[in-house]
């Protein structure tokens, strides 16, 4: 399945696959045109140019309704005049009913009718009972709690085995105990329904547990596609660094000479690349005490129980940096301490001007 | 009445504000004195319970204004008094009996509820789907919007002697137009078996606006997002969506419309009164009409009141068949 388009300007010439049965997370800032990206992939907007294809076929132009595709919304958007098995029997009895099968009372006397809704309600029972929802099914939405709802509109959209799933920060309204549960409920709804999952949130963590792939968006831009461990330990734009990692990863200012030795405040780190002026990114992990390196002055000390963060000021251009450390280090260190950071070469990340990822070659093996 | 009003005003003074709290003993700026908070209702400083005190405006103004004033029409209604007479006399429902017997007031009832079956579903429907059209509309919102709003804010009386020009069998602009097309227009307003059809299109005029302005308001408070949804679970047609979304969400908005337009088609008075004064031979007279006849040029004060508690017991048993019937199918968000 591929889906391709782009719009301006909120969204800048987009372009993003989805395979068969791939849960793809959609990751960016609110307002950087993720949600907009997904409902032009519903159809509830147009785009101005470009494609949409959904499992190979041109869907472009069709209306929502006849793109096999199962939206949740960030609100839900459950029909506050219906009954649970009501909102989750909508989708099949809009598409297997006629409209005249639909009116309330003469609909049930038409041939067919009958055995169709036998039909839809065994489905919708069979959807609500593997969410847990067979308890509510004669509720109102109104009657039902933020994450009763959220399963509802779940149960709304998988029963009807669509071709693709859309989920637009399907979480953003639970409180957060329940929103790491529903997470798990969530993926889990994918491995068995199996079906092609975009899933737009604001929330890292959200994206990198949930999704096969996460798309960083930002600014109506895609910056990376690429696993969750790709896009954290080898992100290809210093936005897609600094957006993906809490604490922030550390950058900074430094100069390729024309030998590509990178030096920072003039010293040489042992890492070589195109010369140029660099950013260099340390993940606060990737930093570590040792003999000689970066010299810095320790400002303060936060012990979080499985880790101690250190947060430290480069003494030589005045950048503040993070590091993580395990907690048994934490013996000895004190604000105000004098210390020298090394760091993993191959942990290293070197971004040129325009913010793209530059290689870094460790010296000792150039 | 004054008397009355004075001492609950200086009772009122001698209350305790609402900052003094937990039944302490504060000095009262106003007059000096001690005032003690009450404790359980019925303790107040003049004696007398604080709740009557308070409510003794409300309860006046209700009594005065509304109860006495009905209770009085309906004791008329039992009585054969004519404005003028010297005395009457109780004559129990012989008003009531005379009112079924009489073939105007027959007349005058079934033409209400001919002017209420016409103009009621005429207005509402009418309103609904001009609301929607203008709200799929991409411009004019709010120009369509006063449009349709100004009968609603013109004088009544003002505008029937419009629509009598433009009725107007010979000179009328609506008659002219027919004439173009070859057809011969009836005397509206003078036609017995046409007048009451152009009454209730008046009617339709004359309430339409206030409907859309509310269906408007309807509308826009539906959740896009229920759009959305509503497309993506395979609501393709316009009217698919309408069943699904609009109409349930606007079921609140329309049962008040119902029971407005309903009363207010009850009360069809100033255009008959213009425009036809219930003629031609009481083809167009309705109750308010009747009882307006009976009351003020009669003067048959009795006879006129007993057609009052008639118009009462109809508009009560429209609200309460309303509340009884429609409210438990409406969905309050």
């Amino acid at each position: 399945m591929a889906r391709r388009f782009g719009a301006q300007p909120v969204l800048k010439g987009v372009s993003l696959q989805v395979a068969a049965g791939e849960f793809v997370a959609l990751l960016g800032p609110s307002g950087c045109g993720k949600s907009t990206l997904m409902r032009i992939i519903a159809g509830i907007e147009q785009p101005d140019s470009g494609r949409i294809l959904i499992q190979g076929r041109d869907v472009t132009a069709l209306r929502p309704a006849a793109r096999d595709v199962a939206m949740v919304f960030q609100s839900y958007a459950l029909y506050p005049h219906l009954t649970v098995a009501e909102n989750i029997a909508v989708p099949l009895a809009m598409r297997r009913l006629s409209a005249a099968q639909r009116l309330p009372l003469l609909g049930g006397l038409l041939p067919g009718a009958r055995a169709a809704r036998g039909a839809i309600a065994a489905e919708v029972r069979a959807a609500a009972e593997s969410l847990g929802l067979g308890a509510l099914l004669a509720r109102r939405p109104g009657q039902l709690s933020g994450g009763q709802r959220q399963r509802v509109a779940l149960a709304r959209a998988m029963v009807r085995r669509p071709a693709a799933f859309l989920m637009d920060e399907p979480l953003s309204n639970l409180d957060a105990a329940l929103r790491v549960h529903t997470r798990r409920e969530i993926v889990g709804i994918h491995r068995r329904a199996g079906c092609a999952t975009l899933y737009v949130t604001h929330d890292q963590s959200e994206a990198m547990t949930m999704a096969d792939r996460v798309a960083v968006m930002q600014g109506g831009e895609i910056l990376q596609v690429a696993s969750p461990e790709a896009i954290y330990a080898d992100p290809a734009d210093l936005r897609v660094a600094a957006f993906i990692g809490s604490p922030r990863i550390n950058t900074l200012a430094a100069e390729a000479g024309a030998d590509g030795l990178v030096r920072v405040a003039g010293r040489p780190i042992g890492l070589r690349t195109t010369p140029g002026p660099v950013t260099l990114g340390l993940r606060p992990e990737a930093l570590f005490p040792a003999a000689q390196g970066l010299a810095v002055r320790v400002e303060a000390v936060e012990f979080l129980g499985d880790a101690v963060l250190l947060h430290a000021r480069h003494e030589p251009c005045g950048t503040a940096l993070v590091l993580r450390l395990p907690p048994e280090r934490r013996a000895g260190l004190a604000a105000g301490q004098k210390l020298a950071l090394g760091f993993e070469p191959d942990r290293a990340l070197l971004f040129g001007a325009d913010g793209r990822r530059l290689p870094a070659r460790d010296v000792a093996y150039a | 009445m004054p008397e009355l009003l004075e001492a609950e005003a200086r009772e009122g003074a001698a209350l305790p504000g609402p900052s003094r709290r937990g039944g302490t003993a504060t000095p009262d700026p106003a007059n000096g004195r001690e005032v003690q908070e009450p404790q359980v209702p019925g303790g107040g400083p003049g004696g007398g319970a604080p709740w009557l005190l308070l409510t003794l405006p409300a309860i006046l103004a209700y009594v005065v204004l509304l109860l006495l004033p009905t209770l009085a029409a309906m004791a008329l209604a039992f009585t054969d008094y004519e404005l003028g007479a010297g005395g009457f006399a109780w004559i129990g429902l012989d008003n009531f009996a005379e009112l079924l017997r009489d073939r105007g007031f027959r007349q005058s009832f079934a033409n209400t509820l001919f002017y209420v079956a016409v103009v009621t579903p005429g207005s509402i429907f009418g309103a609904l789907a001009i609301a929607l059209l203008i709200e799929g509309g991409r411009r004019g919102r709010t120009l369509f919007r006063a449009l349709f709003f100004l009968p609603v804010v013109s004088l009544t009386v003002a505008m029937a002697t419009a629509w009598q020009y433009l009725l107007h069998p010979t000179i009328g602009p609506l008659n002219a137009m027919l004439r173009q097309v070859g057809v011969a227009g009836p005397a509206w307003l003078s036609d017995s078996g046409m007048v009451m059809w152009s009454l209730a299109g008046i009617g339709i005029w004359e309430n339409l606006g206030f409907n859309l302005v509310l269906f408007l308001a309807g509308l826009t408070a539906i959740p896009r997002e229920l759009y959305a949804a509503a497309e993506v679970d395979g609501a393709g047609s316009a009217w698919a969506r309408f069943r699904l979304v609009t109409w349930p969400m606007l079921g609140p908005t329309t049962l008040f419309i119902l029971t407005i337009t309903m009363i207010r088609a009850v009360r069809v008075f100033d255009t008959v009164k213009v425009l036809t004064q219930g003629g031609p031979a009481k083809a167009s007279e309705v109750l308010l009409h009747t009882m307006y006849q009976e009351g003020f040029t009669f003067f048959r004060l009795g006879y006129s009141a007993a057609i009052t508690l008639v118009f009462l017991v109809i508009v009560l048993a429209l609200m309460w068949l309303q509340t009884r019937l429609l409210d438990k199918r409406v969905h309050y968000a």
